[in-house]
């Protein structure tokens, strides 16, 4: 049989373990694991750069703590530098906790791999992933003290780099979006516009609670941000924040996820509430926009009728397939797949743990 | 010369080359950490299960002296005699 010239990745980590999954047309897949069981999975990223699929994990054991590892054969076998990864430098007395974030870099830079994890910090690997330096920039920024914890712990959970490479976006939680102009060098907060409801001065310079941001496909300096309540898009680099919750049921939530190519373009799975973070009404449901935040669609077919479980940060994920491919996983353990845009999806995987992160590419052979 | 052993669950053998016990060669008492220490050396991925970067014993590892937890005892700075038996046992936690 000859070898499909390409195919399609789905990794999924979960509370106890990493499963992945290939598939020739996003509707059969062929699973493996649990890779890592009894370890969380909380950030993986899949590189396709120079010719290879390396997948890069973030694997937190309760009992022997976080680390990093890195697969070139579809997760058949697994290394990890001696030494680790990601480990702080002596001088700053800190200890990883948990990676958030794993982000290969453009096309254009192929060994720059990015990490956000936990303590609040960012990470840069120039060889592929299998060595982060801290960002000292961010660390030793002075708004440190201030920023704080939210219930999963504090953490840079999102890293959005532009094409050039010299503007970077950072956010974290909580903490709200903070912005480089020289590659990460040095940092500015940009949350004008964007709500602290649950701070004295809901309109503070940082403090947010920033969820997800991710860049717009097509149009420089547009971002989008999925808020803890309030969905919020930039069209100048984040100096400001306007909403564009109107038209969702909820502004509550954690994914945002934009096309890879197309502007206007994103998906929310938006929660009823801070207090209540399960679908509105119990009813699943993807939106997307097509228009920039301006309207927004409602996608639930092949979704459960009932559902109370959320969908966290990182547990979504588009491939880069035309027509887009979208993924995301459930605290329930159940995977959904859409290989049309989220206007249909399929379940790929039911009754694993909670699923903290999925991302999906299209890669060679498999 | 007398030795230290380290007594390693199954769940680090592997790390250690699938061995189940560690010996240090030790003529006089030596602290727990300087124990992790030599074991590190050998065994890096090892020595980061067991303690983080800053060198503090990670919270769900246990490990016991003569039978006591260091942490009721002198922590890592625990000493330990020739001849004595080091146990690393994850604690009993998770869900």
């Amino acid at each position: 049989m000859a070898m499909a010239a390409e195919s399609f990745l789905l990794a999924i980590g979960t509370k106890k373990g990493l499963w992945l999954a290939t598939s020739p047309d996003r509707r059969e897949w062929s699973f493996t694991g649990p890779h890592f069981l009894m370890a969380e999975i909380p950030s993986i990223g899949i590189d396709t750069r120079q010719g290879r699929t390396r997948i890069l994990v973030g694997v937190s054991s309760p009992h022997w703590g976080p680390t990093v590892a890195h697969s070139d054969d579809l997760g058949a076998t697994w290394s990890e530098p001696e030494h680790g990864a990601i480990r702080f430098p002596e001088d700053t007395g800190a200890a990883l906790e948990r990676v958030w974030q794993i982000h290969p870099d453009d096309q254009s830079r192929p060994g720059v791999v990015w990490a956000g994890a936990e303590p609040i910090s960012v990470w840069k690997s120039t060889d592929g992933g299998e060595h982060f330096e801290l960002n000292r920039g961010l660390w030793e920024h002075p708004h440190r003290s201030e920023w704080g914890a939210g219930y999963g712990g504090a953490a840079a959970h999102s890293i959005v780099v532009d094409p050039a490479g010299e503007t970077v976006h950072v956010a974290m939680s909580t903490g709200g979006v903070y912005r480089s102009l020289d590659g990460g060098t040095s940092w500015e907060a940009r949350n004008k516009g964007i709500s602290a409801y649950f701070m004295p001065d809901p309109n503070p310079e940082f403090g947010q609670c920033v969820h997800k941001i991710a860049a717009d496909a097509a149009v420089e300096g547009r971002l989008y941000a999925q808020n803890h309540h309030g969905v919020y898009r930039t069209d100048d680099n984040a100096d400001t924040w306007t909403s564009i919750a109107g038209g969702l049921p909820a502004d509550f939530g954690f994914v945002m996820l934009t096309h890879p190519r197309r502007d206007g373009t994103a998906w929310v799975v938006p929660l009823k509430a801070d207090g209540e973070r399960i679908p509105p009404d119990g009813k699943l449901a993807v939106h997307r926009t097509d228009d920039a935040g301006n309207s927004w669609k409602r996608l639930s077919a092949g979704l459960p009728g009932q559902e109370y479980n959320s969908v966290l940060r990182d547990a979504a994920s588009v491939d880069t397939a035309e027509p887009a491919g979208v993924y995301f996983g459930t605290r329930g353990g159940t995977v959904y797949a859409s290989a049309d845009e989220g206007e249909t999806f399929r379940q790929v995987a039911s009754h694993l743990p909670d699923v903290l992160c999925v991302r999906a590419a299209v890669v060679a052979g498999a | 010369m007398p030795e230290i052993s380290l007594l390693l669950p199954g769940v680090l053998q592997p790390l250690a080359g699938g061995q189940s016990v560690l010996s240090t060669p030790a003529e006089g008492p030596v602290t727990v950490a300087r124990l992790l220490d030599a074991v590190a050396s050998d065994y890096a991925v090892l020595g980061r299960r067991i303690r983080d970067e800053t060198g503090a014993l990670r919270r769900f590892v246990n490990i016991y002296v003569n039978g006591d937890e260091v942490r009721r005892l002198q922590g890592l700075d625990t000493e330990v005699q020739p001849g004595q038996e080091v146990l690393v046992i994850q604690s009993v936690a998770g869900g």
